[in-house]
């Protein structure tokens, strides 16, 4: 007999706890709320003059023509920065009781003990939880808040801060800039290999918050990291942002996957800045998941400056009703005998929009280098959308770039196939649309691709009949 | 005796974009009988077989299908299966990303209850017992469903479908298409292994190729969207030795196609070519 689908519901971490926050700035932005932020945070000088610098950025540059529409992102309705906590937790125990609610609800104490090797937990603009197995530290990995890191780790922050993306990068890696609180700090040393990926999760509570994490990863010459990050929020019926900038530097031999699994409430704006620099033989991965959010602008970028350097990006992006996933991907080839590989695949729904913007660069000295670009759509009705927009520059005589796409719709025939093996309309459109993601969960570790699978079904509940 | 089906087919019409290809099928299947429908090219043999499964593409406008007399017509396709019906395509879709082993588990469990779906262990057993009868690779199990297939392992893996999925009421539609010898034996032996007073089959072909191996207890012929002659074995192989113009001269039938410029449309441009005339 068919069996009974789960009650259908419009997104599942919607809920919020009513936590209050110790500290908040207040809607807008001004030169002294990110003087505020700084002093909140006790910063050096040189951080509060970066900030202040960077805001002159910000409100130099004009709003990107190109992309999604943010007709309705309004900057002065935002809420800049949200202490939530005195202190940070080391122990879930220490942890405000709602706010721990809410990370058991969303599952992360569990995962931390079942497969992980260090979690930070964010919430609103700080780190509330933070720990990391003793075998790591005793290697000499750090992971830590962003935050923490400027106090105790001074000089090798301050060499790598802001290096591979600079405030005048964009418009919203400004915005960052000057009014960044929290994310993750990762130093991998020489040789150092951690086997178990770090976690970070990111969660939004209050209204019109807008969250500003900085993330920076520095992996030393031979090592090896899996970070993997996460995301949600409550669904509110007005805007909130998210806008972070995501530094990645890889040296020699090193490899680094970044794992996000981004699943956003439908009111939220994703506006993220993502990019590595790969130097010789390392290898950047970016394995990056957008199912949530109301407009995502997103194309992690790999710098490839070393000979021998490799970039992937495996990318999916859902797009269902009111919602526009402009994501894809940046390959910037550099030096001799670089390869990059793109891999992107979208699913719209019920009016969804997903476009595919990416750039593809092959510099003077990129004699040998290859890229490949793979762009594979699913349209489940006559009422979504999907683009690609790629973009090549090359400079070089002596490079191979491939680039193939296609544009797929549910057959009946395939319906009607599996349907006519006993699956309900419902279950047979799952197993095709889970096909189609297929080369992309089959990378993430098991939970991450259980959860995956999970959240895609979840999503395509509501898509038949 | 509860567990012998009776499939009725009675008064059948169906029509593709407004055109009616079914002009009135009557047909009875019990357990244990099998039936082969012949024809030539264009006769509305595959059809009928669409029809009976629900495609979405043919309306049903006239006549009932019931399995133990309930009225399969009313069902969803996926509700047909699941009541007992299997339709081994001619054209079987392919679904990337999906293994072989994945899909027939999810279908063995759709037709089960909740809580009572079949254990891992269990049905790899099973398949892979399945698998070595039809002599397929056993790596099949873990590729795509029948993404890069050749011809006859799309229709090795259609049989190994049915041979799992234990239907009270088989259609091979063409099955034999595209089979080498060899292969063919294989298809005919799943099938024959498969008879039994539980099960009813309805064998679509064109050749009588199929019946040397798979020997039917009717043979029915179609022409013009209806069932001009029925008989027994013989009639194959009076068909075999002397083509079809002899049933059109006895019953003054020129054209025996229906909706044939639709037909011609349909055909998947790497397997048949369209006749020209």
């Amino acid at each position: 007999m068919a069996k009974k689908m789960p009650e259908m519901e419009e997104y599942q971490y919607g809920f919020r706890d009513e936590h209050k926050a110790i500290f908040q700035t207040g809607k807008g932005l001004t030169a002294e709320i990110v003087t505020e932020i700084s002093r909140q945070k006790n910063e050096p000088q040189w951080m509060l003059d970066f900030r202040l610098k960077s805001l002159a950025q910000f409100e130099k540059m004009p709003m990107p023509k190109w992309g999604g529409d943010m007709d309705e992102l309004n900057f002065d309705d935002i809420q800049y920065y949200v202490k939530p906590s005195e202190k940070q937790g080391k122990t879930w125990e220490e942890v405000p009781s709602e706010i721990k609610e809410t990370f058991d609800k969303l599952g992360i104490p569990e995962a931390e003990q079942k497969f992980l090797a260090g979690v930070s937990a964010q919430y609103e603009s700080e780190v509330v939880y933070h720990s990391m197995q003793k075998e790591l530290e005793d290697q000499g990995v750090i992971f830590m808040d962003t935050d923490t890191a400027l106090k105790e780790h001074p000089e090798i922050f301050k060499e790598h801060f802001a290096t591979v993306i600079p405030p005048a990068d964009n418009k919203f890696a400004a915005l960052n800039s000057a009014v960044w609180s929290g994310g993750s700090f990762i130093y991998v040393p020489k040789g150092v290999k951690c086997e178990v990926p770090l976690q970070a999760y990111f969660r939004i509570n209050s209204e019109n918050m807008g969250q500003f994490e900085r993330t920076l990863i520095i992996a030393d010459e031979g090592s090896f990291v899996h970070y993997v990050e996460g995301c949600t929020a409550p669904v509110y019926s007005t805007n909130s942002l998210h806008s972070a900038v995501v530094e990645i530097i890889c040296k020699k031999d090193s490899r680094v996957r970044y794992t996000t699994i981004q699943n956003w409430a439908p009111n939220i704006y994703n506006l993220v800045t993502k990019r590595a620099v790969a130097e010789e033989n390392a290898t950047m991965e970016w394995v990056d998941g957008n199912i949530g959010s109301k407009l995502t602008m997103k194309y992690p970028a790999v710098v490839l400056k070393g000979e021998g350097a490799k970039g992937n990006v495996l990318s999916i992006a859902v797009a269902g009703k009111g919602q526009h996933q402009d994501a894809g991907a940046k390959m910037t080839h550099l030096a001799p005998n670089t390869t990059s590989t793109i891999v992107s695949k979208s699913i719209s729904k019920h009016g969804g929009k997903v476009t595919y913007r990416g750039l593809t660069s092959f510099g003077r000295n990129s004699e040998g280098s290859k890229a490949n670009i793979q762009c594979d759509t699913l349209i489940l009705d006559n009422e979504s959308t999907s683009d690609t927009i790629p973009y090549n520059e090359v400079k070089n005589d002596n490079i191979t770039l491939e680039h193939e796409a296609t544009v797929s719709k549910v057959s009946e025939d395939q319906l009607f196939y599996l349907m006519s093996r006993g699956l309900t309309e419902s279950e047979a459109t799952q197993m095709i649309v889970m096909g189609f993601i297929e080369p992309f969960t089959k990378e993430l570790p098991m939970e991450y691709a259980v959860e995956m699978n999970r959240l895609i079904k979840f999503e395509m509940e509501g898509s038949i009949g | 005796m509860s567990n012998s089906p009776k499939f009725v087919i009675d008064g059948l019409k169906a029509t593709i974009e407004n055109k009616e290809i079914l002009k009135g099928i009557n047909l009875e299947i019990k357990g244990g009988e099998v039936h082969a429908i012949m024809g030539p090219n264009g006769t509305g043999k595959s059809t009928l077989a669409s029809a009976i499964m629900g495609h979405p593409k043919y309306e049903v406008t006239e006549g009932t299908a019931t399995l133990n007399g309930v009225d399969l017509l009313e069902m969803e396709v996926d509700e047909r299966a699941r009541a007992g019906v299997f339709l081994a395509m001619q054209y079987p879709s392919e679904i990337t990303g999906v293994t072989n082993a994945d899909f027939l588990r999810s279908a063995i469990n759709a037709k089960r209850e909740e809580g009572d779906e079949i254990s891992l262990i269990k049905f790899i057993r099973k398949m892979e017992g399945k698998m070595g009868e039809l002599e397929m690779n056993p790596e099949f199990m873990h590729r795509y469903l029948n993404e890069g297939f050749s011809g006859g392992e799309k229709k090795r893996n259609e049989i190994l479908q049915m041979a799992m999925l234990d239907p009270s009421v088989v259609i091979l539609d063409e099955v034999d298409s595209g089979l080498d010898i060899d292969a063919l034996k294989i298809v005919a032996d799943g099938v024959n292994n498969m008879r039994s007073e539980e099960r009813g089959f309805l064998i679509i072909t064109h050749y009588q190729r199929l019946l040397d191996y798979i020997t039917p207890d009717f043979v029915h012929v179609m022409m013009q969207g209806r069932i001009v002659k029925s008989g027994g074995p013989e009639l194959a192989e009076r068909l075999e030795s002397e083509g079809y113009d002899w049933i059109k001269e006895e019953l003054g039938i020129e054209d025996e196609t229906v909706g044939q410029e639709e037909e011609e449309f349909k055909m998947p441009m790497n397997t048949v070519a369209p006749e020209f005339k």
